[in-house]
């Protein structure tokens, strides 16, 4: 089973962002299960949601705590929430920014992971490029999907596709795999690096 | 067909198909996506015909559903919560008049404090109001169970409460099988009332009935929910036949045959309590889960086969009777009178506090050791109450329990989640 | 229907029916074939005016439809009264289900009816005061809301009465209840409370509203038959002695009722989409006085020394209601409320 859960701010889509993974999974005909912290609708709060993905039936209902990954839609909450609780040490992340993990103070911590499975990516920029607003869910699963190739970003396209009205869902598919082919080069340079 | 979809949208889809007339029903969360999904399918023409009445209170609910239900019609609706007991009278209405109303209560906390999130108080509240009271584990189940439920509650006269965990079901997204609008057909026949306003036939319901004659209509109802015990397992074999699946019946036994400790819950959380099980049992414990289906009519003979051989029981419940301990244990408790075990009261989960396989391993594991107290409560912040029990005992003006708490444990927005 | 065999208890009265009318004019009541909705053995008081206002109000309904009524009753004495199990005064299908909630199962009726194509069918929903103005306000204001199309009807004798006479939010100023006893300051129910429903229903804008009495019961039956005439939410508001509740003699329930119209205090009218569009003006006005004194709930008003403030101030109300109605047949004198007042709803007895 792969657990991952979602940071974010009331009104970026952290909640869709988990059913639209699970979404993915299901394409592919997997068990997936999305489930938002709970809380009162309002804009701007923190916001967590959780996903979990497995071939067989999943019956465990509990946050989760112990993550295999870790997208953060808002790198405003990085020193305000402990996002990083229980991230395994193989444990990938995936953080919306134009920054660096340095120009982030996060340098050292990420450190403690495997740095192929540490990255940032401008998903803020990418869907204001493609979709015209910084709403950045659907670019982050994209790069998600590139990131961990736990759904493949065909997969994520179907779940936009079905989720989004026409209007909005051909704009968020081609964030996603633009997200996708940025996080894909960031491998390929670490890798040669 | 295989659908990934809230588990919300599941129920309104399979309420839907289950061809309700009226629908009524006054948002309240963590009901509301129930019947948005619901309201749409009505305008969009999907389910008709079907009247969807906006109404200005969970009182005014329940008691439209009955005015329908009395004139013929089947009739649903939603709630949670406070809205349960705010339909509190209602509710004893409608099973006093026999009426066959289908509600989904997506179980909340009650207040004060006012608290939006999962546990089984409202529920427990109105465990004696005679509804029927059936729990879905999963969101399949949820979905399952009310198509059941119209079976159940139309054969037997008496309406029936389908609970499910609020926000852990209603809002998780999962794989649900949706049935076929045929099958449901199939299964679930016209409403036939037994009794009806009709101009043709007059009658009147809801006479006063004194001293002399409302004993035995008080015993009826009872003597109809026994006859449940013996209805529900048929409806679910029934379902089974027709859907493929097994859904509802009374209880439903988890690696609990051989089982020396048997854990006893109701809903959602037995997902987390058996996989905290299977991880035990590979270490060679014989340890055991029991699911309570129907909590209404209480299945005492199945319950007390089920558990009679263990040499402990725990019974994990999210209620706490104020006063005096446990709800569910105490149900139990009745079952087993007479046989000799350990059985232990674990209060969890109260407010939507999160119910972790960590916390359910050393819970087991001391209670295999024969470690825990009759009552307990998991994963309580002792440290926490202590300051405040002397916080209240130092001063005269100590202020609201709540206020002082939030307090005390700094930011809540702190944590990961 | 079977043929229901009449019997006469009042001769020469108004209440049977009028040979001189046309046939349609009629009492319902004088017919051999009326529906005799609420039918003898019913355990109401001697003089009830409930009881006359009832029976009246829904063969009204049952001959406008055809017979085609289902009523949804409140907790009360009506309820109480008509059927002690295991008998029923009902010969109409009928419902009690709570104190508060008659407005909305009547709502959960209609819905059903809708929903089933029977709308021929037509609802009725009906209690007393303390059913319709207290308890069961907010189903009222929703079933008003959404327009259903249901007829409520509001029997009124201004206060608890089958709990034992306590204030209600209809009960008028300076009455005697069992909550408002006439000790203290302020003798009797208080000044500066209660409320109109009959305003309050009107402020809905519900197709039509009207309020009668069971001294004028060709009216009664009329505003029930013209209210049947519309569809969606419609509201009687009915005045009805009550012998045991305000100390009135039995055979006194008429007379007070015409007593409460003639002085003003209660006004007699009808509204439609929220405008006054009829008013029953008084034909001989009289001072409240005459109308306080049969009725023990004010002996305190008349004792030593009597209360003249009292009655002042009560008598100011009536001529409140008569100013803002218009319901003193002068032309040059109009009324305050929106729309304005026409004889078209006084119906001669």
């Amino acid at each position: 089973m792969f657990q991952l859960r979602i940071h974010g701010r009331g009104g970026q889509g952290v909640v869709t962002a988990a059913e639209l993974l699970s979404a993915a999974a299901f394409v592919e005909g997997r068990h997936a299960q999305a489930f938002p912290s709970f809380g009162s609708e309002r804009t701007g709060a923190p916001v967590v949601s959780f996903c979990r993905i497995d071939d067989k039936p999943i019956r465990s209902r509990e946050p989760i705590s112990h993550p295999d990954a870790l997208i953060v839609q808002d790198p405003t909450l990085l020193h305000q929430v402990n996002l990083f609780e229980g991230l395994s040490p193989d444990g990938y992340m995936l953080i919306n920014t134009q920054h660096s993990f340095a120009d982030l103070g996060l340098a050292d911590f990420v450190k403690q992971f495997r740095a192929e499975r540490m990255l940032t990516v401008p998903a803020s920029e990418l869907a204001r490029e493609h979709v015209g607003r910084p709403i950045p869910n659907a670019a982050l699963l994209g790069g998600f999907a590139g990131l961990s190739g736990l759904v493949s970003i065909d997969s994520v396209a179907a779940a936009v596709e079905e989720r989004f009205p026409e209007r909005l869902a051909a704009g968020n598919i081609a964030a996603a795999r633009a997200a996708c082919e940025f996080v894909r080069n960031e491998m390929e340079e670490l890798a040669h690096a | 067909m295989l659908k990934q979809i809230e588990g919300s949208q599941a129920v309104a889809r399979g309420v839907a198909m289950c061809r309700p007339e009226v629908i009524c029903a006054y948002p309240i969360s963590p009901q509301t996506h129930i019947v948005e999904g619901l309201s749409d399918l009505v305008r969009t023409g999907e389910l008709t015909p079907c009247e969807f009445v906006s109404v200005e209170s969970e009182f005014a609910a329940m008691s439209v559903a009955i005015g329908a239900s009395a004139a013929g019609a089947r009739a649903y609706t939603a709630t949670a919560s406070q809205g349960l007991l705010y339909m509190a009278e209602a509710l004893f209405n409608a099973s006093g008049l026999g009426l066959p109303i289908v509600m989904t209560v997506a179980n909340r906390a009650i207040g004060a404090p006012i608290n939006i999130w999962n546990d089984h108080s409202d529920a427990m509240s109105q465990r004696d109001c005679g509804w029927m009271q059936l729990y879905a584990e999963t969101n399949q189940e949820a979905l399952d169970l009310h198509v059941q439920a119209y079976r159940l509650a139309e054969e037997l006269s008496l309406p029936v409460m389908v609970c499910m965990d609020g926000f852990i079901l209603t809002h998780a997204h999962e794989r649900i099988d949706l049935p076929q609008q045929e099958q449901v057909d199939e299964f679930l026949p016209p409403y036939e009332p037994r009794q009806v306003l009709d101009p043709a036939d007059p009658v009147t319901i809801g006479a006063m009935v004194g001293p002399e004659a409302f004993f035995e209509v008080k015993y009826l109802a009872h003597a109809k929910q026994m006859q449940a015990l013996d209805l529900i397992p048929e409806v679910a074999a029934g379902f089974a036949r027709v859907f493929g699946r097994e859904s509802g019946g009374l209880i439903r036994s988890y690696r609990a045959e051989d089982a020396e400790t048997i854990v006893v819950a109701l809903g959602s959380v037995m997902g987390t309590i058996e996989e905290t099980i299977d991880e035990l049992r590979e270490q060679g414990v014989r340890i055991g889960a029991l699911a309570i289906k129907s909590f209404r009519p209480f299945p005492l003979e199945e319950v007390r086969a089920a558990l009679g051989g263990a040499r402990r029981v725990v019974v994990l419940e999210k209620a706490l009777a104020v006063g005096i301990g446990g709800i569910l244990s105490a149900n139990v408790r009745m079952a087993l009178s007479g046989i000799d075990l350990h059985g232990y009261t674990v209060i969890a989960g109260l407010g939507g506090r999160p119910i972790t396989r960590a916390s359910l391993l050393r819970l087991f594991a001391d209670a295999i050791a024969d470690e825990l107290q009759p009552l307990t409560f998991l994963d309580m912040k002792w440290d926490v109450v202590q300051r405040e029990v002397e916080r209240q005992q130092a001063g005269r003006r100590p202020g609201p329990h709540a206020e002082n708490i939030i307090r005390d444990l700094g930011i809540v927005g702190a944590r990961s989640h | 229907m079977p043929h229901q065999q009449i019997k006469f208890y009042q001769a020469g009265s108004f209440v049977a029916g009028n040979r001189l009318l046309p046939p349609e004019e009629r009492s319902v009541q004088a017919r051999m074939d009326r529906s005799n909705s609420l039918t003898s053995g019913h355990r109401a008081c001697q003089g009830c005016g409930e009881a006359l206002g009832a029976r009246y109000a829904l063969d009204a309904a049952m001959r406008a439809t055809g017979n085609q009524v289902i009523a949804a009753n409140a907790t009360g004495c009506l309820e109480v009264f008509s059927t002690p199990f295991p008998e029923s005064s009902w010969q109409l299908p009928w419902i009690h289900s709570l104190f508060g909630n008659a407005p909305a199962v009547a709502t959960g009726v209609a819905a059903a009816l809708k929903v089933k194509g029977r709308t021929d069918v037509r609802v009725v929903g009906q209690g007393g005061d303390g059913g319709t103005v207290d308890i069961g306000f907010a189903c009222l204001s929703g079933m008003f809301e959404r327009n259903d199309d249901v007829l409520f009807i509001c029997y009124d004798n201004e206060a608890y009465m089958n709990t034992g006479v306590q204030r209600s939010g209809a009960t008028p100023p300076a009455a005697r209840t069992a909550t408002t006893k006439p000790v203290g300051e302020e003798p009797g129910n208080v000044f500066g409370q209660g409320k109109s429903a009959p305003l309050i229903a009107m402020a809905h804008e519900i197709p039509y509203v009207a309020t009668a009495t069971v001294s004028e019961l060709r009216d009664l039956e009329y505003k029930v038959e013209r209210a049947m005439e519309f569809r969606g939410a419609r509201y009687l508001h009915i005045f009805v002695p009550c012998p045991l509740g305000w100390g009135s003699a039995s055979h006194d329930t008429i007379r007070i009722a015409r007593l409460a119209k003639e002085t003003g205090l209660f006004p007699v009218f009808e509204a439609e989409d929220g405008e006054v569009t009829g008013v029953s003006r008084i034909r001989r006005p009289v001072p409240v006085e005459e109308y306080l004194r049969p009725q023990r709930r004010y002996a305190h008003l008349f004792g030593d020394p009597p209360r003249a403030d009292v009655i002042a101030r009560i008598q100011e109300r009536a001529d409140r209601n008569i100013r803002r109605f218009g319901l003193l047949p002068d032309p040059g004198e109009g009324a305050d409320l929106p729309g304005h007042a026409t004889d078209k709803a006084d119906v001669t007895t």
